[in-house]
């Protein structure tokens, strides 16, 4: 068991190591030879998987600080308060880690600050720069008292207390505001964008996969936190949480269906064309968890729920990438498969982002320890338990 | 006062004559095998595109309503009164929305260059704005490209639609397509066969855009009242519960 165990450890270790490393070679590629030498980016096709996944769903993914903000402290249901500080967490995380990605891909990352000053209202890009701009700030506010806890610093804390109040509103309208922006970027394209995707309503469509997958994220951390450190969270909290992640997802498919049905789009599906293939596994990966959530049974199985979360994530990272690729390809005229060093960079983000979250959990109060005779048990301590 | 371009395909033989002085305005490097590219990039801001016995031209069409100038999250394009859409590449930070929102392509990128720049066509505002015809226009030996007051083009592609009918598909690309540019075209065939974008809506592209984000300050102000009251009204019910919790 134990050398099992080692191994695994290992194993990870080494994957980890080798991820960075070629990330870490691609990077100084992209930064001496420029984005043609590492990309298959061209004029017909500008934007690849670094928007495509790196910001549109590493923003997505993030969402889950935003609507437990909004349920523990603005609905005040108290109940969810465990899942808070992991939801916040991963989302601050998640926002770095977006703003890290962008500098790989914007031409001039020496210029990520222009939109503060020069401005265009009538640009998205130039809301959604703000917007990110503005939540991460909130993020890193509403993280902080985290860290001061840990250093027993009590009187940032109480004003910390203060301003949260109006902070977590601002967060919350931020959120919804870009989330939802980045479905209104492919508005500007109904002569480019496959009539599958292309809807008026992508927004909102944007906002509600958002919080949907914001919850699923937050169950997949809480399975791989119990699996790191034997910490997670309780049966009950999750079972609830995943029935509240049924509702706004049957939601989400529903609105899908609807918008399909009111467009007239069903008809596409006939054609036999990659578009329709991709479309159609979206659809299933975004349609069978719920077949999966409405299951109590399932709700109360922490593995069949991880897979339950684990299908909304991967179908809300298929259709991210189907609006920003998949969709996009005919119009343009030129095929786009992502060159290597475009992946290596991709999986060394996220990579980083799953050790930094290992980190966190590890030395920050983050997923709240059970107290055991007045005494803090800590990872080692717990095991320790469990082992007696 | 606003410049625009009429192309008239029928009229153009493919001699690249405009190529070779579009670039040699930019400093741009040509040869034959630059000509014989045929697509826009970031050395090449005008091409001819051989369509089986027919040439057209491909090049920004400085539109009315200009999806990339919508796009550009710093306003590094513009559309000046003049009519051309220019560029400063000083503001851009080269996030490439501009190219994705453009229906012609136009908008190319360096990119192998390492602090790299979108090029694009100018539509010659500096000599326009002294007087002098784009720099097309001055190289075109048959009269296949040429400029002036848009409404003065538009009125001239009228004409030599009326006088040689069959030599023209009767219709005008740019009165309309997207808000309309300012760059005209005519053809003998339906603009698509050309290469041109059948499918663009009449309504110009910022628009589909602008429907969302005009909704902002309204989710702004009601979200915050929202959010305000249902965190009173939470809140306010907690307190009450602690509030007779202790008179009991
Ligand atoms: S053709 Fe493209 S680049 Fe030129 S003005 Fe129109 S949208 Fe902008
Ligand atoms: S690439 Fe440059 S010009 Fe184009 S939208 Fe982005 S900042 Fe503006």
């Amino acid at each position: 068991m134990n050398t099992l165990r080692t191994y695994r450890f290992t194993f990870w270790r080494a994957v980890f190591g080798a991820l960075l490393l070629a990330g870490a070679y691609a990077t100084y590629l992209r930064f001496m030879y420029g984005l043609g030498a590492v990309t298959n980016l061209n004029d017909q096709f500008p934007w690849g998987i670094w928007i495509g996944f790196d910001i549109l769903c590493g923003v997505g993914l993030a969402a889950g600080g935003f609507t437990l903000v909004a349920t523990v402290h603005i609905f005040n249901i108290e109940k969810y308060k465990p899942v808070l500080r992991p939801a916040v967490l991963t989302a601050f995380l998640g926002y770095l880690l977006v703003i890290f990605a962008l500098m790989f891909d914007l031409g001039r990352p020496d210029r990520i600050w222009h939109p503060l000053i020069m401005w265009n209202p009538r640009s998205v890009m130039f809301e959604v720069g703000w917007c990110v701009t503005l939540y991460t700030t909130v993020l890193f506010l509403e993280f902080t008292p985290a860290v001061f806890e840990k250093l027993r610093w009590h009187a940032p804390l109480r004003w910390f207390r203060m301003i949260s109040v109006p902070l977590m509103i601002a967060g919350v309208i931020l959120s919804t505001l870009h989330q939802s922006s980045l479905g209104s970027l492919f508005l500007l394209v109904p002569h480019k964008l496959d009539k599958l995707w292309y809807s008026s309503f992508l927004p909102l469509f944007f906002f509600i996969s958002a919080i949907a997958v914001g919850m699923a994220m937050t169950i997949f951390e809480s399975w791989h936190s119990s699996k790191a450190f034997g910490r997670q969270l309780e049966g009950p909290l999750l079972a609830s949480l995943a029935s509240v992640l049924a509702v706004v997802q049957s939601t989400y498919v529903a609105m899908r269906l609807a918008d399909l049905q009111h467009r007239h789009a069903w008809s596409l599906l006939a054609e036999s064309r990659i578009e329709t293939w991709l479309f159609l596994l979206e659809l299933g990966l975004i349609t069978l968890p719920l077949a999966l959530l409405f299951q109590a049974r399932v709700r109360k199985n922490p593995r069949a729920l991880y897979w339950a979360a684990l299908m909304v994530i991967f179908g809300f990272i298929t259709n991210r990438l189907n609006i920003s690729v998949t969709g996009i390809e005919r119009a343009s005229g030129v095929s786009y498969v992502p060159k290597w060093t475009e992946v290596a960079v991709t999986l060394a983000i996220i990579g980083i982002g799953f050790g930094l979250f290992r980190l966190a959990a590890k030395h920050l109060p983050i997923f709240e320890e059970p107290d055991v005779h007045g005494e803090k048990v800590t990872p080692a301590k717990l095991r320790a338990l469990r082992v007696a | 006062m606003a410049f625009a371009i009429l192309f008239d395909s029928t009229k153009c033989v493919g001699c690249r004559s405009c190529e070779s002085a579009c670039a040699e305005k930019w400093k741009n490097p040509y040869d034959d095998k630059i000509a014989a590219e045929e697509r826009l990039s970031a050395h090449k801001l005008t091409t001819v595109v051989t369509k089986g016995d027919k040439f057209t031209r491909k090049l920004c069409m400085h539109c009315l309503e200009p999806a990339c100038v919508s796009a550009c999250p710093v306003g590094a394009l513009q559309k000046t009164a003049a009519g051309p859409v220019i560029y400063e590449a000083e503001k851009c930070m080269g996030c490439r929305y501009c190219m994705t929102a453009c229906a012609y392509g136009a908008p190319t990128y360096e990119w192998n260059a390492r602090a790299p720049k979108v090029r694009k066509c100018n539509m010659c505002i500096e000599r326009q704005t002294a007087g002098k015809p784009t720099a097309c226009t001055e190289a075109c030996p048959n009269e296949a490209t040429v400029c002036g007051e848009r409404e003065a083009m538009i009125a001239l592609a009228k004409k030599r639609l009326a006088e040689t009918p069959d030599a023209y598909y009767q219709k005008i690309y740019g009165l309309d397509e997207a808000g309309g540019t300012s760059v005209l075209m005519l053809s003998s065939v339906p603009f698509e066969q050309i290469g041109l974008p059948a499918n663009l809506p009449k309504e110009g592209l910022p628009d589909f855009t602008w429907r969302a984000l005009e909704l902002i300050p309204n989710i702004v102000s009601v979200g915050t009242v929202l959010l305000g009251g249902v965190y009173w009204i939470t809140h306010r019910r907690q307190e009450v519960v602690k509030a007779e919790g202790r008179l009991s």
